[in-house]
């Protein structure tokens, strides 16, 4: 399981800005008509991005020197809303190897969790900081260590904290849970044997 | 030691701890729809996995099920073909499917309570945020993502960190024309969209109390837009009257020792919450969002906020950037009262506010009246035993001759993943839950959430109108 194991995000960031970023906006609804998760990436944001160029601005997911962001830096609640797991898993095939914001909703944090994505959180007053210093240097190097309980970017380092749970089940590899549910299944039989809704009352 | 129903159902449920830290929590009921199942049943099969408990797992189709034509092959072909994938996954593991031939087919929301498999006490599991809507029967409910379907596919289980307990009550009267989805627009508005988050909602009080279940499920369906991943409401008689003689309930004798095990599952009288808050019911007004979340809300009678008296630089949670980015995607201005703002579009159903109840309350708003010329409205039952019960009593007879369009069931126009949806800059009265920006299908589209008696009244006048008022006046 070595290779599912997440401890160190490094690479170039990119902020995303904004409070209450609902997961319609991530992944507007009609791109979930998919069996698969394949080619997502390239939804990601739709409305968002062609509402910007429509203003002549450009979308941060549309600027080139962006491109290569393995972090993504984004507000508060960042995931509110549907429970559409293809929303993480649109911002993972796109290349975020590492979410940091002020705060997650919980669906979307859990969600993230299951594909070995990091969501971790850091102060309001740490996540201006470290916004400015990614807007002003796209080349700027940012290091999400789960270990150490730290983002750093340039002289900045900013305390993370995540839910202990979280960051043993990446640092671990053991974010699949599914195998480790498995594991003692008699457990589980056991449980519903003895719940009367099973049973029959 | 007193305990809250959160922590019982949770206790009774636990498996084991994880090497982790977290629980795993047996999963009583797994729902399951067309959407977010495929990606997790093609993993399942990948690995050579059967299904764990697939006598505790129930399918429907209705986030893509077109609400016009319902004739196979669908006109949709993606939705033909996430249709067959859910067929095909329902045929090989023994699933079953209440499918468009069953008569029992619907938004899973609705049918699940409908037909009795939702029942006090339970863990209950979908993919779907708005699962939480069955916690209204005392249910520990909640939505997971497409990984954690898999995951309840499997080991009918979940790895999970329990929640705290939050006290919501709401007590007095409620005033005429007032909702249960007022309630809860007013709870979120009050609390916020953030204040959820790693909470379980218990709503209490005489007016919840005095709630019937449809009413019950409104304001739990709407726990998640406040943050809260589920929320419930203490079984009693109340609920346990709703169950008798549902199709999946328990019958005879066993209903009576049912009764007896859903009565201790309640909270204990003097148990210990996290938090809580109170609300006053005579307080609460008919409610309407003016905004891209449902935390901005106003009551009817009321004005849209303005962020320059509202800004306050040394507050770390200052709205005023979310305001002004909402006022200025609804293309509103600050101050400006919500009564009056036209509509083009009125959509009437949702697992928030699609069930039979809903439709009368609606009804008896538009009976003898018409819709207005440049409005486009159309009603939408929740599940097909909705629509044939609407019938009986009449109703598609009374929406039709309003000039509505009366539709099959389905998730329609709440997330426009089927062909009703919003054209353009459309502004649409809605009786569903999320007014985020694109929710209804058009990225342009504008949302105005309401109870159903507000969305028939603003179809009827053409704007926002107060229901109070039409109340009297008709």
């Amino acid at each position: 399981m070595s290779d599912s194991r997440v401890s160190l995000v490094a690479g170039p960031a990119m902020v995303l800005p904004g409070d209450d970023i609902d997961t319609d906006r991530i992944m507007p609804a009609r791109f979930l008509k998919a069996v698969t998760f394949e080619g997502l990436e390239s939804h990601l944001f739709e409305d968002d991005r062609k509402e910007a160029a429509s203003r002549g601005l450009t979308h941060v997911f549309d600027e080139a020197s962006r491109r290569t962001a393995r972090v993504l830096v984004v507000g508060r609640n960042f995931g509110c809303g549907s429970s559409r797991e293809h929303a993480p898993q649109a911002i993972r095939r796109w290349g975020i190897r590492a979410v940091v914001g002020e705060s997650f909703a919980e669906i979307f944090f859990g969600n993230s969790l299951m594909m070995g994505l990091p969501c971790v959180t850091i102060s309001a007053a740490d996540a201006a900081q470290l916004r400015s210093a990614v807007e002003s240097d796209s080349a700027a190097p940012v290091a999400v260590d789960l270990e150490a309980g730290t983002v750093t970017a340039g002289g900045l380092v900013c305390r993370t904290s995540m839910p202990e749970s979280a960051r043993q089940a990446l640092i671990s590899g053991a974010w699949d849970a599914t195998g480790i549910l498995l594991a003692d299944y008699d457990v589980v039989r056991r449980v519903a044997a003895s719940l009367p809704y099973v049973t029959g009352f | 030691m007193p305990q809250t129903l959160f922590q019982k159902v949770w206790d009774r449920h636990a498996v084991r701890q994880l090497p982790n830290g977290q629980t795993q929590l047996y999963i009583g009921l797994h729902l399951i729809h067309e959407v977010t199942s495929p990606q997790a049943f093609d993993e399942l099969n990948a690995r050579g996995w059967p299904v764990a408990a697939p006598d505790r797992t129930f399918a429907t189709l209705d986030h893509i099920v077109p609400t016009g034509t319902q004739l196979r092959p669908f006109a949709d072909g993606m939705a033909e073909t996430m249709t067959a994938a859910l067929e095909r996954n329902c045929r090989r593991h023994g699933i079953p499917l209440f499918d468009l031939a069953s008569g029992d087919q619907g938004i899973v929301h609705v049918i699940g309570p409908e037909l009795g498999l939702t029942q006090p006490g339970m863990t209950i599991c979908c993919g779907d945020s708005h699962t939480s809507t069955h916690g209204a029967f005392g249910a520990i409910a909640f939505g997971i993502g497409t990984s954690q379907v898999r995951d309840v596919l499997a080991s009918q289980s979940l790895a999970l960190t329990p929640f705290k307990v939050r006290r919501i009550e709401v007590n007095g009267q409620l005033g005429p024309g007032v909702f249960a989805k007022d309630v809860i627009l007013t709870i979120i508005g009050h609390l916020g969209i953030q204040a959820g988050a790693g909470h379980a909602y218990e709503y209490g009080g005489d007016v919840v109390d005095r709630m019937t279940m449809d009413e019950r499920m409104t304001m739990c369906n709407m726990s998640i837009e406040g943050g809260a991943r589920l929320g419930y409401v203490n079984p009693d008689d109340t609920t346990f009257a709703y169950l008798r003689g549902r199709r999946f309930a328990p019958s005879g004798e066993a209903f009576d020792r049912a009764v007896a095990w859903w009565r201790q599952m309640a909270s204990d009288r003097d148990a210990s919450y996290d938090d809580r808050v109170v609300l006053n019911g005579a307080d609460i007004a008919p409610t309407v969002t003016w905004g891209i979340n449902p935390g901005q809300s106003v009551a009817v009678d009321g004005r849209l906020p303005d962020p320059r008296e509202l800004r306050d630089p040394v507050d770390p949670m200052d709205q005023t950037n979310q305001i002004t980015e909402a006022l200025q995607f609804m293309g509103l201005s600050a101050g400006q009262p919500i009564a009056g703002l036209k509509v083009d579009v009125a959509f009437i159903g949702s697992c928030t506010n699609g069930r039979l109840s809903d439709l009368r309350e609606a009804a008896r708003v538009v009976r003898g009246h018409h819709v207005a010329p440049h409005v486009r409205a159309l009603v939408v039952p929740g599940s097909q035993a909705v629509r044939v019960a609407a019938e009986r009593e009449g109703l598609h007879d009374v929406f039709r001759a309003a000039g509505f369009d009366w539709r099959a069931a389905g998730c329609s126009m709440c997330l426009a993943m089927n062909p009703d949806r919003l054209n353009g800059r459309e502004v649409c009265a809605s009786s569903s839950n999320r007014n985020f920006k694109g929710r209804q299908g058009s990225p342009t589209g504008r949302t105005l959430l309401m109870s159903p008696a507000m969305v028939a009244a603003a179809a009827i006048a053409g704007e926002v109108v107060d229901v109070r008022a039409w109340g009297a006046a008709s």
